[in-house]
């Protein structure tokens, strides 16, 4: 497989990477606007209690499911491997919720393949489209300054779900931070591959839904004790 | 004296329990040997507490019961270490099955099989549990 120059792929081998847990009220609106692009989805239900994963079933995804309730970052860990074993070019990382939009993921995809990088991670902070209060904007800016230091990459957005991956970088994501953590954990590895990426504006859709599911802050306090004792 | 008998009966019960056989042979071993020295140990402070208290003296410690709770402590936190070892590597091994039942239960469900899977596809090799 060619991985390095900047040609086109298809669509049907670009492969979006769903994690879902209690999402069944939105992830089926979700799942029907990719696949209206011509996108092939996994979605990686984690064991939800609601019917998450028939839903997005009858949307058109893939659905695969995890037999106990693992958390965020397996649950991507185990849709990124199910992706390449079903020969995807790219992987798009996208949230269950609702709050990422196609266009941009579109939009990174174009980047990456035109420019040829290895991934494009999408960040709320390069522009102001996106709403965030201001202590969950601090958390996050906090988020990103722990990731730069620990990482050297210079982000400006760690914990945003849409991610533009490469089939032959994505190799190197192997995900030991089954919870929250792993946002950071990922651009290590994936920085790791020393390979040519960028970051590129996206507009975080907040609705009260969620807000209502979204980690709430006390979160953030979990997520740095797992990251400092691993 | 009771409290001496029923310490010793304890002493023993725990060696025999903790001593049996796990997986890996170096630190079963070691764990044995640890176990070994550490009842001898505490025979030894049962039998003979003067002993222990001039013990504890020479460490500049005032009673021997305070250098046991000082013992006690380090003996807790490296218990608590350990046992918080063995929860990761054992959340590594419910992780990865759980992820190899999910994908393998999905190709299935799909009618994949490995005679038709994409010839670029990756086989990661399983890393072993522990870090």
């Amino acid at each position: 497989m060619p991985t390095t120059h900047a040609g086109r792929r298809r669509r049907a081998d670009i492969w979006f990477v769903v994690p879902a847990y209690n999402e069944g009220t939105v992830i089926g609106d979700v799942i029907r606007e990719v696949r209206a692009e011509g996108f092939p989805v996994v979605v990686v239900d984690d064991c939800s209690r609601d019917n998450s994963g028939a839903i997005a079933r009858d949307a058109g995804a893939v659905v695969v499911r995890h037999a106990t309730n693992l958390g965020q970052g397996a649950a991507l860990q185990t849709g990124i491997e199910f992706a390449l074993r079903r020969g995807a070019t790219f992987l798009v990382t996208f949230d269950a919720d609702g709050q990422h939009r196609i266009e941009d993921a579109i939009g990174m995809l174009d980047l990456a393949q035109h420019d040829g990088l290895g991934f494009v991670f999408g960040s709320r902070f390069l522009d102001d489209r996106t709403q965030t209060g201001t202590l969950k904007r601090l958390v996050l800016r906090f988020a990103a300054w722990f990731t730069r230091k620990s990482t050297g990459m210079e982000l400006t957005d760690a914990h945003n779900g849409l991610r533009v991956i490469r089939a032959d970088v994505a190799r190197w994501v192997d995900l030991h931070q089954n919870r929250m953590a792993h946002a950071t954990e990922i651009v290590r590895q994936l920085g790791r591959s020393r390979q040519r990426w960028a970051e590129y504006p996206v507009h975080v859709l907040y609705t009260d839904y969620s807000r209502g599911k979204g980690q709430s802050l006390w979160n953030s306090v979990n997520i740095l004790v797992d990251l400092m004792f691993r | 004296m009771l409290i001496q008998a029923l310490l010793l009966i304890a002493i023993v019960a725990v060696v025999i329990l903790l001593g049996r056989s796990s997986k890996n042979v170096k630190h079963m071993a070691f764990r044995r040997l640890f176990l070994l020295a550490f009842a001898a140990a505490a025979v030894f402070a049962i039998l003979f507490p003067h002993v222990l208290t001039q013990l504890a003296q020479l460490f500049g410690v005032g009673r021997g019961a305070d250098l046991l709770l000082y013992a006690l402590v380090v003996a807790f936190v490296g218990s608590l270490a350990m046992q918080s070892r063995r929860a990761t590597e054992l959340g590594r091994m419910i992780t990865l099955n759980t992820r190899r039942l999910a994908i393998l239960e999905a190709e299935t469900e799909l009618g994949l099989n490995s005679a038709t899977r994409s010839p670029s596809a990756p086989v990661r090799p399983s890393p072993s549990a522990g870090a």
